[in-house]
């Protein structure tokens, strides 16, 4: 009943009735709105990639250092991590404490296994001579990519946080809500990712010296 | 209760003090904010407004060298920055904050911390842009930022960094707000408040919201290039490695252009709210009003490379932006025609918002037509980059936003303070700042079309341009004094005040149904709305015989409906606690982005406080239990 008096008339509260115009959470609708925002801002960064797309002047170009196999690994693990996103929330709302809890890390652990293929990738990359002020794929390639790593550690904090707020009591079946505003975050940078994987690793990997430009040696 | 367990321990306790300086920094109540923002961005508009008058000075005379080309640059960049990022859109989010509650019918916003948050990340990323007064190294690419010009190649200074981290921090303020907003509108609207039942100007905050949240993430993107460039040595706009201008441009006007629509809109929506009060008729065309806002949005997104015509995008790619650019003047079109058609054989009464609202409308017709004019990609081609632009985007942002803002200002104040601005003095007001207007930017058609290009610091005398500007430069003058004219009726109507009432105007809107100012919870019993202009017709039931042969039922009959609607039966109105968490984490970011250019101990003092007031935030309920109920 504590928390009847306590969260009486606020926005934030109205979560749990849906006592609104439209039938929808606030913060559900918020979460829908501030995709589409962030449809536009890696829209415009994947858009630049494009742009510039063989028009680096010096190498290493993506013939060069992308790894699409090593890359197709690390992007399954991330889709996996979807999966375990849903099982999260089915058991969270049925109630089952362990099997919630065990798919709330499992996502969490597979996001954070994508982050290290990333920060591999990355050191790879710089160890082969491409780093963001290499060349104008380096730039483009680099902040894309980094953009979308730091969007998917913000979802593994998140995790962490509703694992803690799971064992506190904080989350549960009757606020599952809080954990499905997080899965549609974690569905979105996985959709984010399946556009980056095809447009930079499946589309221009393949990509060499533009006409003009010097091709690559390595140690050259 | 659970959440109580979770907090983090407190520094300092939560505030609760309703005045002073606290009530303030801890404040998410929609109306403070507003005035927040109302204030601030008032005092931004007198500093634009400065750089204005220092930049009318210098070109009063031909061959003037009262002010140095590089300090010139400064100017006018920082005047454009100004007035766009840091005064007509805050201005906006004054009456937006101040407003959109009450005329939905709502107590506060959806997120009222998060409201908190986009103030003082507005306010400090404004004060970030302008850190270079201080070091003596302002931003000097101009508002638009054009790279490579403003990369470190050309531009080695610390000013153009400061201008690029202090608009992202703005940006988020905006996105911020911009989902505030639409969440707001659309799930706490008032019992049968319908979409197509709201008042105008809630209709307009809507569309701005929708196009802030999609636009700033494109200019966002672009800071963060052009960022990267200047810190990191990126290679986006760096010519040398291959970076295209051109890109900066697309990228720039894709967001610059709803920009356009995101400061002209709201205008728009207070002008439809001002005209049928004094009209004392109903909006005419209600549905083209909305839906030509709509329209305008929509088509905002088609048209961004009419501001680059003379790059030499082909004639496909011209003549395509040119079709859709003037196909943007009929939705305009049909908006000035509504509010023309609203006033004929109204009951019209001439006071100042009326007036103001009338030269927007007046004003804002001449900026639309020279825009039409530019939108022929020939005739673009020899006002490109000459006073004629000045000419026509100042009669669209000063004629138009900035007029409907002080009629909106003059509209709303007695609701927000209690007591009318004094009307007599409101009328000089008015006609200084037209006469002041017209006088300034008129001249700079004929200047224009004469070829004198904007952003030089002087002219030679041989030009035979002085007249006409020190014509321009004397209205500059007319429209400061005004200005003034505007603080001192202020002050003189704070110290004789006249009381306004609940409904000084005879209104429509449901905001006027409640006291001036509105209590801290607005609505006593939320509103039950059963038509457009609701409150009208509650006043005047027999309109609403003579329209459509419905008796609405009298004021206060659903009141034992209400209470029933009222989850709280009698035990008082629950706000939303007061944080200081927003302005923490606001300060958290502001200081870690501004620490990029002092040094990674900044960074990490900032990185360590925005955190701490991201994570407060997160576990902090919204409502403290009550004391009586802790336990």
């Amino acid at each position: 009943m504590a928390q009847q008096a306590i969260t009486e008339y606020h926005a934030e509260a109205q979560d749990t009735t849906y006592n609104t115009s439209t039938g929808l959470s606030n913060r559900k609708l918020l979460m829908w709105a501030f995709l589409a925002s962030d449809v536009m801002f890696f829209g415009t960064f994947i858009a630049t990639y494009l742009v510039y797309r063989n028009r680096s002047l010096v190498g290493p170009y993506p013939e060069n250092v992308l790894d699409i196999p090593i890359t197709t690994i690390s992007t399954f693990v991330l889709l996996m991590s979807s999966l375990a996103m849903v099982l999260a929330l089915h058991y969270v709302r049925e109630g089952a404490k362990g099997p919630g809890r065990f798919w709330i890390a499992m996502t969490a652990f597979l996001g954070l296994v994508f982050i290290i293929f990333q920060v591999v990738e990355f050191s790879t990359f710089v160890n082969e001579g491409l780093t963001p002020r290499t060349n104008l794929f380096g730039t483009t390639f680099f902040i894309l990519t980094g953009f979308h790593g730091a969007h998917v550690t913000i979802g593994v904090m998140w995790l962490l946080m509703l694992l803690y707020g799971s064992f506190k009591g904080t989350l549960r079946s009757d606020n599952s809500l809080d954990l499905e505003i997080a899965g549609l975050y974690w569905h979105f940078v996985d959709i984010v990712w399946i556009v980056i994987f095809t447009v930079v690793y499946l589309v221009t990997a393949n990509d060499g010296a533009p006409p003009g430009a010097p091709p690559f040696i390595h140690g050259g | 209760m659970t959440s109580t367990t979770m907090s983090i321990p407190r520094i300092f306790d939560r505030p609760k003090s309703t005045s002073g300086i606290w009530s303030w920094l801890g404040t998410v109540d929609h109306k403070r904010i507003g005035t927040l923002y109302g204030i601030t961005a008032f005092l931004w508009f007198l500093v634009g407004g400065i750089e204005a008058l220092m930049i009318r000075a210098q070109l009063a005379r031909a061959d003037s060298d009262l002010i140095s080309p590089e300090t010139f640059n400064q100017l006018f960049t920082m005047h454009g920055t100004t007035m766009v990022f840091l005064v007509v859109m805050p201005m906006s989010a004054a009456f937006f904050n101040w407003l959109i509650p009450l005329q939905i019918g709502a107590r506060d916003v959806a997120f009222p911390r998060m409201n908190a948050l986009s103030f003082w990340l507005f306010l400090f990323g404004g004060l970030l842009i302008n850190v270079g007064w201080f070091t003596g190294d302002s931003p000097n690419g101009g508002w638009f930022g054009y790279a490579p010009n403003s990369g470190i190649t050309f531009n080695s200074g610390s000013g153009m960094t400061f201008w690029a981290i202090g608009l992202s921090i703005l940006g988020v303020a905006s996105i911020a707000a911009g989902l505030n907003f639409i969440v707001t509108i659309f799930n706490m609207r008032a019992p049968g408040m319908t979409l197509f039942k709201m008042p105008v100007f809630t209709w307009m905050t809507l569309i701005t919201s929708v196009l802030l949240v999609l636009a700033i993430p494109v200019i966002g993107v672009a800071l963060i290039q052009i960022g990267t460039d200047r810190l990191y040595g990126t290679n986006f706009y760096n010519s040398i490695n291959g970076g295209d201008p051109v890109l900066w441009q697309h990228m720039f006007w894709l967001f610059g252009h709803p920009e356009v629509y995101i400061l002209i809109l709201p205008a728009m929506g207070i002008v439809s709210e001002v005209l049928p009060t004094f009209s004392r008729k109903p909006l005419f065309g209600y549905p083209f009003i909305v839906f030509s806002g709509i329209g305008i949005a929509f088509l905002g997104w088609f048209v961004w490379a009419h501001h680059m015509f003379t790059v030499g995008l082909g004639p496909a790619a011209t003549s395509a932006f040119a079709i859709s650019t003037m196909a943007i003047a009929i939705p305009t079109g049909i908006k000035i025609l509504n509010w023309m058609a609203t006033m004929v054989r109204g009951s019209i009464k001439i006071n100042t918002p009326m007036l103001f609202s009338i030269s927007f409308i007046a004003m804002f017709t001449i900026g639309g037509l020279s825009g039409v004019m530019h939108a022929a990609a020939p005739s673009d081609a020899q006002q490109q980059d000459t006073y004629f632009v000045v000419a026509h985007f100042h009669y669209v942002l000063f004629g138009g936003a900035l007029m409907a803002i002080f009629s909106g200002i003059y509209y709303w104040w007695p609701k927000m303070t209690g007591y009318m601005l004094n009307d007599k003095q409101g009328l000089v007001v008015w006609f200084l700042m037209l006469l002041g207007f017209n006088l300034q930017f008129a001249p700079m058609h004929w200047l224009g079309l004469d070829g004198m290009p904007r952003r030089i610091f002087t002219y030679s005398s041989e030009q035979g341009w002085e007249g006409l500007n020190a014509l321009a430069s004397t209205g500059g003058l007319i429209l400061a004094i005004g200005i003034l004219t505007f603080l001192f009726n202020v002050w003189y109507s704070k110290r004789n005040k006249v009381m306004a009432g609940n409904d000084p105007w005879d209104a429509r809107t449901l905001e006027w149904s409640i006291p001036s100012p509105p209590p801290h919870y607005n609505f006593e019993q939320i509103p039950e709305v059963e038509y457009r202009d609701d409150f009208w017709y509650q006043k005047y039931p027999e309109l609403l015989e003579h329209e459509d042969g419905h008796v609405p039922a009298p004021a206060g009959a659903q009141d034992d409906d209400e209470a029933a609607h009222d989850e709280h039966g009698g035990h008082g109105i629950h706000l939303p606690d007061m944080s200081y968490y927003p302005i923490m984490a606001a300060a958290g970011v502001a200081i870690g982005m501004g620490g990029l250019m002092a040094g990674y101990w900044v960074i990490v003092v900032g990185g360590i406080l925005g955190m701490w007031g991201i994570i407060g935030w997160s576990l902090e309920p919204v409502n403290d239990p009550e004391p009586d109920v802790e336990h």
